[in-house]
């Protein structure tokens, strides 16, 4: 792609949401490494997960549209998958914090002062 | 017109390389396990969207394939580990 002119019709968009997928993933990233709690800790990777990889998908889409010429559905099968598989995974996650006691300890911490 | 959409590739790529090192430091200090499986789950999301942003680079679609699997395989690992972590055992009889 770096030898292939895009049209500015299609590049300010497409870069546009390639900058809001990548701040967004990076926002979501870095509420994994500040909120105290397990439970606050699971809600950030999700906005990666669903924002951050709706955007650069899109972005992907148009740019691939634009140099194959043709229309290009390939991207609509990881967003499927990833619509699929999020909750799965989630739903798994806190049942094992559920049966491994994460609640009482996550409710003792959060009566503790905040850091 | 370039110009800006390469500097917003980098960026992209930037980005997904920083939360991908945010996820894998924490997984190293991850206080319980099931953190450090919810941080691979966030270190294999950016590792998808980087290959994603590389293949917008590089204009192959051989990256699209492999963000593919990674989602794939990352799935996998994710929910076998939550499932051992939940109930000792990954497939009951």
């Amino acid at each position: 792609m770096t030898d292939i002119a895009l049209p500015a019709l299609v590049a300010i968009p497409a870069g546009l949401l390639l900058i809001a997928g990548g701040l967004v993933t990076l926002i979501g990233a870095c509420g994994l490494l500040r909120l105290p709690t397990f439970h606050a800790r699971m809600h950030p990777p999700t906005m990666g997960a669903t924002l951050g990889t709706g955007c650069i998908l899109a972005a992907s889409m148009a740019v691939s549209m634009v140099v194959l010429h043709r229309p290009i559905v390939h991207e609509l099968v990881i967003a499927l998958f990833l619509v699929i598989t999020a909750p799965v995974s989630a739903i798994t996650l806190m049942r094992a914090a559920r049966a491994r006691g994460q609640v009482e300890r996550d409710a003792a911490q959060s009566r503790g002062p905040v850091r | 017109m370039n110009t800006f959409f390469h500097f917003a590739l980098l960026f992209a790529a930037g980005c997904c390389v920083c939360g991908m090192l945010i996820a894998i430091f924490r997984i190293f200090i991850g206080p319980s396990a099931q953190d450090r499986v919810l941080a691979f789950d966030g270190a294999y999301v950016n590792g998808m969207l980087l290959l994603l942003v590389v293949g917008m680079t590089s204009g192959s679609t051989f990256y699209f394939d492999l963000a593919l699997l990674i989602a794939l395989f990352g799935f996998i690992g994710t929910a076998s580990l939550g499932k051992f972590l939940w109930r000792g055992e990954v497939i009951e009889p």
